[in-house]
Protein backbone atom coordinates (compact mmCIF):
# COMPACT_ATOMS: atom_id res chain seq x y z
CA UNK A 1 0.00 0.00 0.00
CA UNK A 2 1.17 3.63 -0.83
CA UNK A 3 2.11 5.02 2.52
CA UNK A 4 3.30 8.63 1.55
CA UNK A 5 5.03 10.45 -1.91
CA UNK A 6 8.29 11.69 -0.74
CA UNK A 7 9.68 14.51 -3.07
CA UNK A 8 12.43 11.76 -4.04
CA UNK A 9 10.82 8.41 -2.69
CA UNK A 10 7.74 6.58 -2.67
CA UNK A 11 7.24 4.84 0.89
CA UNK A 12 4.73 1.66 1.03
CA UNK A 13 3.44 0.14 3.91
CA UNK A 14 3.72 -3.41 3.48
CA UNK A 15 4.02 -7.14 5.05
CA UNK A 16 7.05 -8.74 4.28
CA UNK A 17 7.84 -12.24 5.84
CA UNK A 18 5.09 -11.51 8.30
CA UNK A 19 6.49 -8.48 9.49
CA UNK A 20 5.51 -4.78 8.92
CA UNK A 21 8.09 -3.02 6.76
CA UNK A 22 8.43 0.01 5.14
CA UNK A 23 9.28 -0.20 1.44
CA UNK A 24 11.43 2.73 0.38
CA UNK A 25 11.44 3.06 -3.03
CA UNK A 26 14.13 6.35 -4.54
CA UNK A 27 11.95 7.21 -8.30
CA UNK A 28 13.17 7.90 -11.45
CA UNK A 29 13.19 11.80 -12.22
CA UNK A 30 12.10 13.10 -15.94
CA UNK A 31 13.78 16.51 -15.01
CA UNK A 32 17.11 15.53 -14.64
CA UNK A 33 19.40 14.01 -16.81
CA UNK A 34 19.69 10.20 -17.14
CA UNK A 35 22.71 9.44 -16.29
CA UNK A 36 22.89 11.54 -13.01
CA UNK A 37 19.41 9.94 -11.83
CA UNK A 38 20.22 6.85 -11.81
CA UNK A 39 24.04 7.62 -10.30
CA UNK A 40 22.05 10.01 -7.43
CA UNK A 41 19.52 7.36 -6.48
CA UNK A 42 21.89 4.33 -6.38
CA UNK A 43 24.48 6.21 -4.09
CA UNK A 44 21.91 7.61 -2.14
CA UNK A 45 20.16 4.30 -1.53
CA UNK A 46 23.24 2.57 -0.83
CA UNK A 47 24.62 5.33 1.42
CA UNK A 48 21.13 5.14 3.16
CA UNK A 49 21.52 1.26 3.98
CA UNK A 50 25.00 1.77 5.03
CA UNK A 51 24.52 4.32 7.36
CA UNK A 52 21.36 3.84 8.66
CA UNK A 53 23.08 0.55 10.21
CA UNK A 54 26.47 2.12 11.32
CA UNK A 55 23.89 4.56 13.07
CA UNK A 56 22.18 1.86 14.85
CA UNK A 57 25.27 0.54 16.04
CA UNK A 58 25.95 3.66 18.30
CA UNK A 59 22.87 3.22 19.87
CA UNK A 60 21.02 5.93 18.19
CA UNK A 61 17.12 4.54 17.13
CA UNK A 62 17.20 3.95 13.61
CA UNK A 63 14.82 1.00 11.28
CA UNK A 64 16.38 -1.76 11.25
CA UNK A 65 17.62 -2.44 7.01
CA UNK A 66 16.51 -5.82 6.00
CA UNK A 67 16.72 -5.99 2.76
CA UNK A 68 18.50 -3.09 -0.35
CA UNK A 69 17.95 -4.18 -3.67
CA UNK A 70 20.28 -1.34 -5.70
CA UNK A 71 19.15 -1.81 -8.88
CA UNK A 72 15.64 -0.73 -7.96
CA UNK A 73 16.95 1.97 -5.97
CA UNK A 74 14.90 0.36 -2.83
CA UNK A 75 15.37 -0.05 0.73
CA UNK A 76 13.10 -2.74 2.61
CA UNK A 77 13.08 -1.44 6.45
CA UNK A 78 11.07 -1.65 9.91
CA UNK A 79 7.80 0.35 9.83
CA UNK A 80 8.23 2.70 13.12
CA UNK A 81 5.01 3.56 14.79
CA UNK A 82 4.92 6.93 15.84
CA UNK A 83 4.71 10.52 15.75
CA UNK A 84 6.53 13.07 13.82
CA UNK A 85 8.88 15.18 15.83
CA UNK A 86 7.29 18.10 13.67
CA UNK A 87 4.09 17.46 14.72
CA UNK A 88 5.21 16.65 18.32
CA UNK A 89 6.45 20.26 18.89
CA UNK A 90 3.40 22.17 17.10
CA UNK A 91 1.43 20.58 20.42
CA UNK A 92 1.45 23.19 23.32
CA UNK A 93 1.31 19.88 25.42
CA UNK A 94 4.70 18.92 25.25
CA UNK A 95 7.91 19.93 27.27
CA UNK A 96 9.25 21.02 23.87
CA UNK A 97 12.86 21.94 25.96
CA UNK A 98 12.97 18.25 27.25
CA UNK A 99 12.42 16.91 23.80
CA UNK A 100 14.78 19.11 22.16
CA UNK A 101 18.01 18.36 24.75
CA UNK A 102 17.19 14.40 23.43
CA UNK A 103 17.56 15.57 19.46
CA UNK A 104 20.49 17.74 20.79
CA UNK A 105 22.33 14.15 22.20
CA UNK A 106 21.48 12.77 19.26
CA UNK A 107 23.10 15.11 17.12
CA UNK A 108 26.00 14.85 19.04
CA UNK A 109 26.47 11.40 19.26
CA UNK A 110 25.96 11.40 15.09
CA UNK A 111 28.95 13.97 15.05
CA UNK A 112 31.09 12.31 17.95
CA UNK A 113 31.44 9.33 15.11
CA UNK A 114 31.78 11.41 11.99
CA UNK A 115 28.33 10.88 11.25
CA UNK A 116 26.87 13.88 9.29
CA UNK A 117 22.99 13.47 8.67
CA UNK A 118 22.63 15.68 5.88
CA UNK A 119 18.68 16.57 6.23
CA UNK A 120 17.75 16.88 10.17
CA UNK A 121 14.63 18.33 10.05
CA UNK A 122 11.83 17.52 12.61
CA UNK A 123 9.99 15.35 9.79
CA UNK A 124 13.06 13.15 9.67
CA UNK A 125 12.41 12.52 13.64
CA UNK A 126 9.92 9.94 15.31
CA UNK A 127 8.72 9.32 18.61
CA UNK A 128 8.10 5.70 18.49
CA UNK A 129 4.76 4.98 20.39
CA UNK A 130 5.94 2.22 22.38
CA UNK A 131 9.89 2.37 23.62
CA UNK A 132 8.85 6.42 23.60
CA UNK A 133 12.53 6.28 21.55
CA UNK A 134 13.36 9.36 18.88
CA UNK A 135 14.00 7.83 15.94
CA UNK A 136 16.10 9.05 13.31
CA UNK A 137 15.22 8.32 9.49
CA UNK A 138 15.74 9.40 6.38
CA UNK A 139 19.97 9.07 5.63
CA UNK A 140 20.02 10.06 1.77
CA UNK A 141 21.93 12.82 2.12
CA UNK A 142 24.05 11.21 5.01
CA UNK A 143 28.32 10.94 4.80
CA UNK A 144 31.03 10.38 6.58
CA UNK A 145 32.94 13.69 7.33
CA UNK A 146 35.38 14.86 10.19
CA UNK A 147 35.33 18.35 9.51
CA UNK A 148 33.88 21.60 11.54
CA UNK A 149 31.98 22.92 8.63
CA UNK A 150 30.05 19.99 8.10
CA UNK A 151 29.17 19.67 11.62
CA UNK A 152 28.24 23.74 11.30
CA UNK A 153 25.97 22.68 8.30
CA UNK A 154 24.17 19.75 9.59
CA UNK A 155 23.20 22.01 12.56
CA UNK A 156 22.32 25.04 10.02
CA UNK A 157 19.60 22.39 8.49
CA UNK A 158 17.86 21.54 12.18
CA UNK A 159 18.44 25.44 12.74
CA UNK A 160 16.55 26.43 9.48
CA UNK A 161 14.23 23.19 9.90
CA UNK A 162 12.96 25.01 13.74
CA UNK A 163 12.62 28.79 11.85
CA UNK A 164 10.45 27.36 8.71
CA UNK A 165 8.26 25.23 10.44
CA UNK A 166 8.32 26.38 14.46
CA UNK A 167 9.29 29.74 14.77
CA UNK A 168 7.30 30.37 18.10
CA UNK A 169 9.36 28.21 20.05
CA UNK A 170 12.76 28.58 17.99
CA UNK A 171 15.14 29.97 21.06
CA UNK A 172 13.84 27.87 23.05
CA UNK A 173 14.22 24.62 21.47
CA UNK A 174 17.31 25.64 19.22
CA UNK A 175 19.36 26.38 22.62
CA UNK A 176 17.97 23.23 24.02
CA UNK A 177 19.59 21.25 20.99
CA UNK A 178 22.79 23.26 21.45
CA UNK A 179 23.15 22.25 25.33
CA UNK A 180 22.24 18.03 24.30
CA UNK A 181 24.54 18.90 22.03
CA UNK A 182 27.42 20.30 23.93
CA UNK A 183 26.57 17.34 26.47
CA UNK A 184 28.21 14.48 24.08
CA UNK A 185 30.65 16.37 22.33
CA UNK A 186 32.07 18.71 24.90
CA UNK A 187 31.42 22.12 25.53
CA UNK A 188 35.33 23.24 23.83
CA UNK A 189 34.45 21.01 20.14
CA UNK A 190 30.82 22.32 20.82
CA UNK A 191 31.47 26.03 20.88
CA UNK A 192 33.85 25.57 17.72
CA UNK A 193 30.68 23.88 15.80
CA UNK A 194 28.71 26.93 17.10
CA UNK A 195 31.34 29.67 16.20
CA UNK A 196 31.36 28.06 12.42
CA UNK A 197 27.39 27.79 12.68
CA UNK A 198 27.21 31.60 13.00
CA UNK A 199 29.62 31.74 10.10
CA UNK A 200 28.02 29.66 7.64
CA UNK A 201 24.27 31.74 8.74
CA UNK A 202 26.42 34.75 7.59
CA UNK A 203 27.57 33.59 4.19
CA UNK A 204 24.64 32.45 1.31
CA UNK A 205 24.12 36.52 1.36
CA UNK A 206 24.68 39.10 -0.86
CA UNK A 207 28.02 40.75 0.62
CA UNK B 1 -1.50 57.52 -4.82
CA UNK B 2 1.32 57.04 -6.94
CA UNK B 3 5.04 55.94 -5.84
CA UNK B 4 7.97 56.03 -8.00
CA UNK B 5 10.23 53.72 -6.48
CA UNK B 6 14.64 53.11 -7.51
CA UNK B 7 16.23 49.89 -7.54
CA UNK B 8 20.57 50.10 -7.27
CA UNK B 9 21.22 46.71 -5.46
CA UNK B 10 23.85 46.19 -8.06
CA UNK B 11 24.21 46.22 -11.53
CA UNK B 12 20.91 47.51 -12.73
CA UNK B 13 19.79 51.21 -11.92
CA UNK B 14 16.07 51.11 -11.95
CA UNK B 15 13.41 53.61 -11.59
CA UNK B 16 9.60 52.46 -11.22
CA UNK B 17 6.64 54.39 -11.27
CA UNK B 18 2.98 52.40 -10.45
CA UNK B 19 0.18 53.86 -9.10
CA UNK B 20 -1.85 52.11 -6.18
CA UNK B 21 -4.28 49.80 -8.28
CA UNK B 22 -0.90 48.10 -9.60
CA UNK B 23 -0.72 49.59 -13.18
CA UNK B 24 2.99 50.10 -13.64
CA UNK B 25 2.99 53.66 -15.67
CA UNK B 26 6.88 54.02 -15.86
CA UNK B 27 10.20 51.19 -15.46
CA UNK B 28 13.26 52.24 -17.44
CA UNK B 29 16.78 51.37 -15.88
CA UNK B 30 20.30 51.07 -17.39
CA UNK B 31 22.50 48.19 -16.87
CA UNK B 32 26.36 48.27 -15.98
CA UNK B 33 28.35 46.09 -18.38
CA UNK B 34 31.75 45.82 -16.95
CA UNK B 35 34.47 46.14 -19.65
CA UNK B 36 36.20 43.38 -18.40
CA UNK B 37 35.70 40.67 -15.73
CA UNK B 38 33.13 41.01 -13.17
CA UNK B 39 31.17 43.42 -11.34
CA UNK B 40 33.18 45.99 -9.29
CA UNK B 41 30.81 47.87 -6.69
CA UNK B 42 32.48 50.80 -6.85
CA UNK B 43 32.85 50.93 -10.72
CA UNK B 44 28.94 50.13 -10.78
CA UNK B 45 28.15 52.42 -8.20
CA UNK B 46 29.95 55.19 -10.56
CA UNK B 47 27.89 54.26 -13.10
CA UNK B 48 24.75 54.31 -11.41
CA UNK B 49 25.54 57.84 -9.92
CA UNK B 50 26.33 58.81 -13.60
CA UNK B 51 23.10 57.46 -15.26
CA UNK B 52 20.59 58.25 -12.01
CA UNK B 53 19.82 62.06 -13.83
CA UNK B 54 18.79 60.22 -17.29
CA UNK B 55 16.80 57.31 -16.17
CA UNK B 56 14.74 59.33 -14.03
CA UNK B 57 13.77 62.05 -16.93
CA UNK B 58 12.90 59.04 -18.77
CA UNK B 59 10.37 57.60 -16.32
CA UNK B 60 8.76 60.96 -16.09
CA UNK B 61 8.65 61.02 -19.47
CA UNK B 62 6.98 57.55 -19.90
CA UNK B 63 4.48 58.13 -17.47
CA UNK B 64 3.66 61.17 -18.57
CA UNK B 65 3.90 62.86 -15.04
CA UNK B 66 5.21 65.70 -13.28
CA UNK B 67 7.53 64.75 -10.74
CA UNK B 68 5.33 66.88 -8.75
CA UNK B 69 2.48 64.06 -9.13
CA UNK B 70 4.65 61.91 -6.59
CA UNK B 71 2.84 61.16 -3.60
CA UNK B 72 5.76 58.43 -2.16
CA UNK B 73 9.36 57.58 -2.81
CA UNK B 74 10.59 53.95 -2.04
CA UNK B 75 14.15 52.22 -3.20
CA UNK B 76 16.09 49.00 -2.22
CA UNK B 77 17.62 49.44 1.28
CA UNK B 78 19.09 46.05 0.85
CA UNK B 79 20.60 43.20 0.48
CA UNK B 80 23.01 44.37 -2.14
CA UNK B 81 26.63 46.00 -2.67
CA UNK B 82 26.83 49.07 -0.19
CA UNK B 83 28.20 51.72 -2.77
CA UNK B 84 25.15 51.19 -5.15
CA UNK B 85 22.65 50.64 -2.53
CA UNK B 86 23.82 54.30 -1.06
CA UNK B 87 23.08 55.71 -4.66
CA UNK B 88 19.75 54.80 -4.77
CA UNK B 89 19.08 56.00 -0.97
CA UNK B 90 20.93 59.33 -1.58
CA UNK B 91 18.77 59.93 -4.66
CA UNK B 92 15.75 58.63 -2.53
CA UNK B 93 16.24 60.85 0.68
CA UNK B 94 16.81 63.98 -1.28
CA UNK B 95 13.54 63.85 -2.87
CA UNK B 96 11.45 62.62 -0.31
CA UNK B 97 13.09 65.77 1.46
CA UNK B 98 12.42 68.29 -1.61
CA UNK B 99 8.93 67.15 -2.67
CA UNK B 100 7.83 66.47 0.91
CA UNK B 101 7.29 63.32 0.63
CA UNK B 102 7.40 59.99 2.66
CA UNK B 103 9.85 57.41 2.18
CA UNK B 104 10.14 53.63 2.32
CA UNK B 105 12.78 51.37 2.20
CA UNK B 106 12.43 47.70 0.77
CA UNK B 107 13.58 44.45 0.84
CA UNK B 108 15.15 43.71 -2.72
CA UNK B 109 14.41 39.92 -2.41
CA UNK B 110 10.32 40.57 -1.49
CA UNK B 111 10.10 43.31 -3.89
CA UNK B 112 11.02 40.41 -6.29
CA UNK B 113 8.24 37.84 -4.93
CA UNK B 114 5.42 41.23 -5.02
CA UNK B 115 6.19 42.01 -8.64
CA UNK B 116 5.52 38.78 -9.58
CA UNK B 117 2.50 37.87 -7.26
CA UNK B 118 1.17 41.20 -8.84
CA UNK B 119 1.51 39.99 -12.53
CA UNK B 120 -0.05 36.79 -11.95
CA UNK B 121 -2.92 37.76 -9.00
CA UNK B 122 -1.36 35.52 -6.73
CA UNK B 123 -2.64 34.91 -3.34
CA UNK B 124 0.39 35.04 -0.88
CA UNK B 125 -0.76 32.37 1.20
CA UNK B 126 -0.48 29.71 -2.01
CA UNK B 127 3.26 30.70 -3.29
CA UNK B 128 6.11 29.02 -3.29
CA UNK B 129 9.18 30.92 -4.83
CA UNK B 130 11.79 30.28 -5.89
CA UNK B 131 14.24 33.48 -6.82
CA UNK B 132 17.50 33.05 -8.68
CA UNK B 133 19.55 35.91 -9.52
CA UNK B 134 23.75 36.71 -9.80
CA UNK B 135 22.99 37.72 -6.03
CA UNK B 136 20.28 35.75 -4.85
CA UNK B 137 19.31 31.58 -5.06
CA UNK B 138 16.11 31.53 -2.24
CA UNK B 139 13.32 29.30 -2.00
CA UNK B 140 10.61 31.13 0.19
CA UNK B 141 7.09 31.15 1.15
CA UNK B 142 4.76 33.37 3.62
CA UNK B 143 3.88 31.79 6.98
CA UNK B 144 2.91 34.01 9.71
CA UNK B 145 3.02 37.65 8.55
CA UNK B 146 6.98 36.64 7.28
CA UNK B 147 8.48 35.13 4.03
CA UNK B 148 10.37 32.06 5.44
CA UNK B 149 13.20 30.90 3.39
CA UNK B 150 13.11 27.46 2.97
CA UNK B 151 16.33 26.74 1.30
CA UNK B 152 19.05 28.75 -0.47
CA UNK B 153 22.61 28.59 -1.44
CA UNK B 154 25.27 27.73 1.62
CA UNK B 155 28.06 29.99 -0.37
CA UNK B 156 27.55 31.70 -3.76
CA UNK B 157 24.54 32.11 -5.99
CA UNK B 158 23.49 30.01 -9.30
CA UNK B 159 24.02 33.27 -11.33
CA UNK B 160 27.23 33.72 -10.08
CA UNK B 161 28.59 30.57 -10.44
CA UNK B 162 27.54 30.92 -14.20
CA UNK B 163 29.04 34.56 -14.93
CA UNK B 164 32.50 33.26 -12.97
CA UNK B 165 32.39 29.91 -15.08
CA UNK B 166 31.71 32.03 -18.11
CA UNK B 167 34.17 34.58 -17.30
CA UNK B 168 36.66 31.91 -16.83
CA UNK B 169 35.97 29.98 -19.84
CA UNK B 170 36.48 33.75 -21.89
CA UNK B 171 32.58 34.30 -22.43
CA UNK B 172 31.81 38.03 -22.02
CA UNK B 173 29.50 39.56 -18.99
CA UNK B 174 26.89 38.03 -18.49
CA UNK B 175 27.47 34.61 -18.98
CA UNK B 176 24.21 32.75 -18.02
CA UNK B 177 22.34 33.36 -22.06
CA UNK B 178 25.25 32.37 -23.70
CA UNK B 179 26.31 28.77 -20.93
CA UNK B 180 22.23 28.39 -21.84
CA UNK B 181 23.08 28.67 -25.79
CA UNK B 182 26.21 26.83 -25.88
CA UNK B 183 24.64 24.23 -24.04
CA UNK B 184 22.30 23.06 -26.37
CA UNK B 185 24.83 21.64 -28.74
CA UNK B 186 26.11 19.58 -25.79
CA UNK B 187 26.26 16.23 -26.00
CA UNK B 188 28.23 14.62 -23.46
CA UNK B 189 27.51 14.74 -20.10
CA UNK B 190 30.42 15.10 -17.44
CA UNK B 191 29.93 14.75 -13.95
CA UNK B 192 30.42 17.37 -11.62
CA UNK B 193 30.04 17.73 -7.95
CA UNK B 194 25.96 17.59 -6.46
CA UNK B 195 25.78 18.94 -3.57
CA UNK B 196 22.59 19.46 -1.47
CA UNK B 197 22.26 19.78 1.99
CA UNK B 198 18.91 19.19 3.28
CA UNK B 199 16.70 22.18 1.27
CA UNK B 200 19.99 24.24 0.74
CA UNK B 201 22.95 23.52 -2.07
CA UNK B 202 26.31 24.77 -2.46
CA UNK B 203 28.18 26.04 -5.66
CA UNK B 204 31.27 27.23 -5.03
CA UNK B 205 32.84 23.18 -5.63
CA UNK B 206 30.89 22.94 -8.41
CA UNK B 207 32.32 26.26 -9.90
CA UNK B 208 35.74 24.76 -9.20
CA UNK B 209 35.32 21.39 -10.63
CA UNK B 210 33.97 23.04 -13.86
CA UNK B 211 36.82 25.45 -14.17
CA UNK B 212 39.37 22.30 -13.65
CA UNK B 213 37.12 20.07 -16.49
CA UNK B 214 37.17 23.12 -18.85
CA UNK B 215 40.83 23.11 -18.35
CA UNK B 216 41.62 19.94 -18.77
CA UNK B 217 40.21 20.20 -22.55
CA UNK B 218 36.87 18.96 -22.15
CA UNK B 219 34.39 20.85 -24.95
CA UNK B 220 33.05 23.76 -23.64
CA UNK B 221 29.77 22.70 -25.05
CA UNK B 222 29.43 19.93 -23.06
CA UNK B 223 30.68 21.82 -20.00
CA UNK B 224 27.77 23.81 -20.08
CA UNK B 225 25.60 21.41 -20.87
CA UNK B 226 26.71 19.98 -18.30
CA UNK B 227 27.02 22.98 -15.44
CA UNK B 228 23.54 23.44 -16.32
CA UNK B 229 22.01 19.93 -15.61
CA UNK B 230 23.73 19.75 -12.63
CA UNK B 231 23.43 23.43 -11.34
CA UNK B 232 19.52 23.33 -12.28
CA UNK B 233 18.96 20.22 -10.89
CA UNK B 234 20.17 20.84 -7.37
CA UNK B 235 17.91 23.69 -7.54
CA UNK B 236 14.91 22.04 -8.65
CA UNK B 237 15.64 19.13 -6.36
CA UNK B 238 15.06 21.63 -3.46
CA UNK B 239 12.48 22.92 -4.97
CA UNK B 240 10.77 20.01 -4.88
CA UNK B 241 11.42 19.01 -1.31
CA UNK B 242 10.10 22.72 -0.49
CA UNK B 243 6.97 22.10 -2.22
CA UNK B 244 6.37 18.66 -1.03
CA UNK B 245 6.92 19.97 2.83
CA UNK B 246 4.61 23.33 2.30
CA UNK B 247 2.18 22.37 0.11
CA UNK B 248 1.63 25.36 -1.98
CA UNK B 249 -0.69 25.77 -4.80
CA UNK B 250 1.51 27.41 -6.82
CA UNK B 251 5.71 28.06 -7.62
CA UNK B 252 6.80 31.29 -8.95
CA UNK B 253 10.03 31.19 -10.72
CA UNK B 254 12.05 34.46 -10.93
CA UNK B 255 14.68 36.79 -10.86
CA UNK B 256 17.32 36.81 -14.00
CA UNK B 257 18.31 32.99 -14.11
CA UNK B 258 14.37 32.62 -14.80
CA UNK B 259 14.83 33.37 -17.88
CA UNK B 260 16.86 30.14 -18.56
CA UNK B 261 14.40 27.68 -20.66
CA UNK B 262 16.26 24.62 -19.43
CA UNK B 263 15.75 25.73 -15.55
CA UNK B 264 12.10 26.79 -16.62
CA UNK B 265 11.52 23.35 -18.10
CA UNK B 266 12.39 21.60 -14.96
CA UNK B 267 10.80 23.28 -12.48
CA UNK B 268 7.59 22.92 -14.46
CA UNK B 269 7.83 19.27 -14.61
CA UNK B 270 7.95 19.44 -10.59
CA UNK B 271 5.40 21.72 -10.45
CA UNK B 272 2.83 19.81 -12.39
CA UNK B 273 3.76 16.43 -10.02
CA UNK B 274 2.63 18.25 -6.76
CA UNK B 275 -0.38 19.45 -8.49
CA UNK B 276 0.92 23.09 -8.30
CA UNK B 277 0.43 26.19 -10.84
CA UNK B 278 3.47 27.22 -12.41
CA UNK B 279 4.29 30.53 -13.16
CA UNK B 280 7.26 32.61 -14.84
CA UNK B 281 7.57 36.34 -14.35
CA UNK B 282 8.78 37.71 -17.63
CA UNK B 283 12.32 38.79 -18.11
CA UNK B 284 11.02 42.69 -17.88
CA UNK B 285 9.87 42.38 -14.32
CA UNK B 286 12.10 39.18 -13.64
CA UNK B 287 15.34 41.10 -13.63
CA UNK B 288 16.19 43.95 -11.76
CA UNK B 289 13.82 46.71 -12.23
CA UNK B 290 12.46 50.51 -10.34
CA UNK B 291 9.08 49.24 -10.80
CA UNK B 292 8.49 45.84 -8.48
CA UNK B 293 10.15 48.85 -5.47
CA UNK B 294 7.76 51.25 -6.38
CA UNK B 295 4.80 48.54 -5.52
CA UNK B 296 6.30 46.94 -2.70
CA UNK B 297 6.34 50.35 -1.44
CA UNK B 298 2.92 50.68 -1.65
CA UNK B 299 2.41 47.95 0.12
CA UNK B 300 4.47 48.93 3.06
CA UNK B 301 2.68 52.36 2.63
CA UNK B 302 -1.14 50.39 3.61
CA UNK B 303 -0.50 49.67 7.40
CA UNK B 304 3.48 51.63 7.76
CA UNK B 305 4.61 54.93 9.21
CA UNK B 306 7.43 56.38 6.81
CA UNK B 307 11.36 55.97 7.47
CA UNK B 308 12.70 58.52 9.24
CA UNK B 309 15.86 59.63 7.53
CA UNK B 310 17.64 57.82 10.38
CA UNK B 311 15.99 54.62 9.54
CA UNK B 312 17.17 55.26 5.85
CA UNK B 313 20.24 53.84 6.35
CA UNK B 314 21.12 51.23 3.08
CA UNK B 315 21.35 47.37 4.52
CA UNK B 316 23.69 45.44 2.41
CA UNK B 317 22.60 41.99 4.52
CA UNK B 318 19.34 42.42 5.08
CA UNK B 319 17.38 39.07 5.13
CA UNK B 320 14.33 38.10 3.53
CA UNK B 321 12.81 36.87 6.88
CA UNK B 322 13.74 39.66 8.76
CA UNK B 323 10.95 41.93 7.28
CA UNK B 324 7.75 42.27 8.78
CA UNK B 325 4.74 41.75 5.91
CA UNK B 326 2.14 43.64 7.16
CA UNK B 327 -0.01 43.22 3.82
CA UNK B 328 -0.03 39.87 4.71
CA UNK B 329 -2.95 38.05 5.40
Amino acid sequence: MLYKKGAEAYLFKEEWYGKLVLKKVRIPKSYRHPSLDRSLRAARTIHEAKILTETRKLGIATPIVFFIDIPNTTIIMEFIEGIRVKELLNNSNINHTELCKKIGRIIGVLHNNNIIHGDLTTSNMILEHESRKIYLIDFGLAEYSTTIESRGVDLHLIHRALQSTHFKILEDCFNAIKDGYAEIIGRQKANEVFQRLHEIEKRGRYH
Amino acid sequence: MICLGIESTAHTFGVGIVAQDGTILANQKMVFVPPKGGIHPREAAEHHEKNAQTVFQQALEEARLKIQKIDIIAFSQGPGLGPCLRIGAVISRYLSQKLKIPIFGVNHCIAHVEIGRLFHNLKISDLLTLYVSGGNTLICAFDQGRYRVFGETLDISIGNLLDVFAREAGLPHPGGPKIEKLAQAGQKFIELPYIVKGMDLSYSGLLTASINKFKEGNKLEDMCFSLQEIAFSMLTEVTERALAHTEKKCVLLTGGVAANKRLEAMIRIIAEEHDAQFYNVPPALAGDNGAMIAWTGLLHAKNENSLSMDETRVKPNWRIDEVKVTWGA
